[in-house]
């Protein structure tokens, strides 16, 4: 009995041991399954087709192209390689502009001859209209469409996910915005994060540290939407009245709030890591006639090094991934930022505000497990810098 | 000869004084930049307890909102958060503690802990946004739960997991191998030797690595938007496949949308205060034990 129970525990704690493989396994899986999705989508939107004049000699139009044509950025097809001839949009709502509702029929059932009669008769058309209306119609030039191209999105400078007739999902804005963020956000923690380490490791008497080391530990409870708030009531005005910006909301406050929430993971690891430096090595440095501020920064900070630099990625990896904190504080302007004092958006603010809107197993549904994926591979690489860096510190000593 | 070794020595004065300059002026900064930590804190801390104290009341607590989230109190919200947390309890803790025992106890040194260790720190890396992703496609939509608190919980307790499971890890690793060895010795199986001795020695650090997962649980919001939270629910949930509301969603929405900002302000700041006081008590709770467990083994 004693011995089946033995067993049967053993198998239990063996199970359980890999759930965590398991479940990183299964995120990979579904983020992966959901993102691949979108390649497969066409431009234009599903159910809908593009239709010009047989005399238009454009043959191919890309998303950027749609948008801008819609947009009424282009004016003229002799701007992508057409004739000399005006723009004109049309949308399936424009029909009843041209027509009444009787000649329409009841149940628009003449709409497909009357598009085609509209489309027949304008040289310079690109109708947006259902396929099922517009197939059977003669002398009708129908755009052949093609998946989203994958060089497109990795490397599209637009995000207009929502766009019609087609959504341009182009990340780098957003990829940028993240880096962009993240990066000032440790430059600012960066100094205060080695200040305070070095402070709590080497010169505060024991008393302070018995009172600073709960106050970095509860600054890492604070939950990040606590601090996104605290960034909207009080960041934000700030910086607002001192740089005269028009929005206070900008890169600028979503480093500084990331900066205070990536400080307690730098200060802990790296005064961990400095801890670990042998007494006697301290001793021998002293002993030489050094002074204290010459041992920590010749003998406790080189030999802690590899231990600062793992704290120092961890708090970017918690930079990179923070959510809602940012999402609060940037403005969330997608695009591709020329100062931090502009507004800008993350890819997990990007994730957050928009997986809302976004109907299930549709192209922009998907476009943002892509970002997912992304934001899960950057992660990735952060953690294993940081095991690869704290493996040859072992090996050090 | 006398004159060159005084000049050596003045030098040598000189140079220690500088020393001593550079040092103090170093130290100073460090020491400036170690309070002005500690007064970000308690500006953050004072600037919400302050302005949330005015709103907390006993119809705060106890009431639903009421006026589009201008009027009323947080009831709903806070019964949520704690739904969220009791439910990803239940799912992290046993989960969390048993493999974190079987990398210390079972699991053969080497390859394979390292392996299972690195995938936990992947996991503990992996933004929280991921997890809710990850939480929709799988739990909402695969598993066919829907917007609902199990998912919600089980997305929060993934979440929790890896953080568990290192507490529990380190505070078994702690334990000396005599206990082992003597209860091995006396005919014990290596379960009973879990059950009856390991696990009674490291429960007090188990159970302030739990206490502070509950901490990071009720604090989350990423995870719970596409999986849990519900913008305004006037009643209670009433099964575990109902939505529900959740204090930091709750927080998010009254600081960033509705009708009228300006009023949901107060609102707002009391949501703030609620959160915050839940942190604050998770880990003056966490760091009790622990102070209480090491005098008991000195």
């Amino acid at each position: 009995m004693k011995k089946i129970i033995d067993k049967i525990a053993r198998y239990v704690f063996t199970l359980s041991g890999f759930t965590t493989s398991v479940v990183i396994l299964l995120i990979i899986g579904f983020l992966f399954s959901e993102a691949v999705g979108l390649f497969k989508n066409p431009i234009v939107e599903d159910g809908y087709v593009l239709a010009l004049n047989k005399e238009n000699p454009v043959e191919k139009l890309s998303a950027q192209q749609i948008k801008e044509l819609f947009d009424e950025e282009i004016t003229n097809w002799k701007e992508i390689n057409g004739r000399d001839l005006p723009v004109e949009t049309f949308r399936l709502e424009d029909l009843t502009k041209y027509y009444s509702e009787e000649e329409l029929g009841a149940e628009y059932e003449y709409a497909g001859d009357k598009l085609g009669e509209i489309i027949r008769r304008t040289p310079g058309i690109v109708a947006f209209v259902p396929k099922m209306l517009i197939e059977g119609q003669q002398d009708v030039y129908l755009v052949p469409d093609h998946t989203i191209p994958v060089g497109d999105v990795l490397g599209g400078t637009e995000w207009f996910p929502t766009a019609t007739p087609s959504p341009i999902f182009g990340i780098l804005p957003l990829v940028s915005g993240t880096l962009w963020v993240s990066f000032f956000a440790i430059l600012i923690a960066l100094p205060f994060g080695l200040a305070i380490s070095i402070y709590m490791s080497e010169i505060a008497h024991p008393k302070v540290h018995k009172v600073l080391k709960p106050i970095i530990e509860l600054l890492n409870g604070i939950p990040s939407v606590v601090y996104g708030f605290f960034g909207l009531a009080v960041i934000v005005p700030l910086l607002q009245q001192t740089f005269n910006l028009p929005v206070g909301e900008s890169g600028l406050a979503g480093s500084i709030v990331l900066a205070i929430m990536a400080l307690p993971t730098i200060i802990t690891v790296a005064e961990d890591a400095m801890r670990s430096c042998p007494q006697t090595m301290r001793e021998a440095s002293l002993a030489l006639g050094a002074s204290q501020w010459q041992t920590i920064y010749k003998v406790v900070v080189p030999f802690s090094i590899s231990g600062i630099t793992s704290g120092v990625v961890l708090g970017i990896g918690r930079a990179v991934g923070e959510t809602m904190a940012v999402l609060m504080v940037t403005g969330n302007a997608a695009v591709i930022p020329s100062s931090i004092l502009e507004p800008l958006r993350t890819i997990p603010a990007t994730i957050a505000a928009e997986l809302g809107e976004a109907p299930a197993g549709g192209a922009h549904y998907q476009s943002l497990f892509l970002l997912g994926v992304i934001l899960f591979f950057i992660t990735l690489f952060i953690n294993l810098c940081v095991e690869v860096v704290s493996s040859r510190n072992k090996f050090q000593k | 000869m006398d004159g060159q070794i005084n000049k050596h020595d003045e030098r040598f004065i000189q140079y220690n004084k500088k020393k001593h300059l550079v040092q103090n002026i170093m130290f100073g900064i460090f020491r400036l930049f170690s309070y002005g930590i500690a007064a970000v804190l308690f500006c953050i801390l004072g600037f919400i307890l302050i302005k949330g104290f005015h709103t907390i009341s006993w119809e705060f607590i106890t009431e639903a909102p009421a006026d589009g989230m201008t009027k009323g109190g947080i009831w709903p919200a806070i019964v949520g958060t704690c739904c969220l947390m009791l439910g990803s309890a239940i799912f992290a803790f046993p989960v969390g503690v048993v493999s974190g025992i079987y990398m210390n106890e079972y699991a053969p040194k080497g390859k394979l802990v390292n392996f299972i260790r690195m995938m936990t720190n992947n996991l503990a890396g992996i933004p929280s946004i991921v997890f809710g992703l990850f939480g929709m496609a799988f739990f909402v939509n695969y598993m066919g739960f829907g917007d609902s608190i199990i998912a919600g919980s089980l997305t929060l307790g993934l979440l929790a997991l890896p953080i568990v499971i290192r507490t529990t890890e380190e505070a078994f690793k702690d334990i000396p191998n005599s206990f082992r060895e003597g209860s091995l010795a006396l005919g014990a199986t290596k379960a009973q030797t879990i059950w009856k001795v390991l696990l009674p020695s490291a429960m007090p650090r188990v159970i302030t690595g739990l206490i502070l997962s509950l901490g990071r649980v009720s604090g989350e919001t990423a995870p719970i938007l596409f999986t849990c939270a519900a913008y305004f629910l006037p009643q209670l949930p009433k099964s575990v496949f109902d939505q529900c509301m959740a204090l930091p969603y709750h927080l998010y929405v009254v600081a960033t949308s509705g009708t009228d900002i300006e009023a949901q302000l107060p609102i707002a700041y009391g949501t703030a205060f609620v959160l915050i006081v839940i942190v604050l008590i998770m880990n003056l709770t966490a760091n009790f034990i622990r102070r209480f467990f090491v005098k008991k083994t000195r």
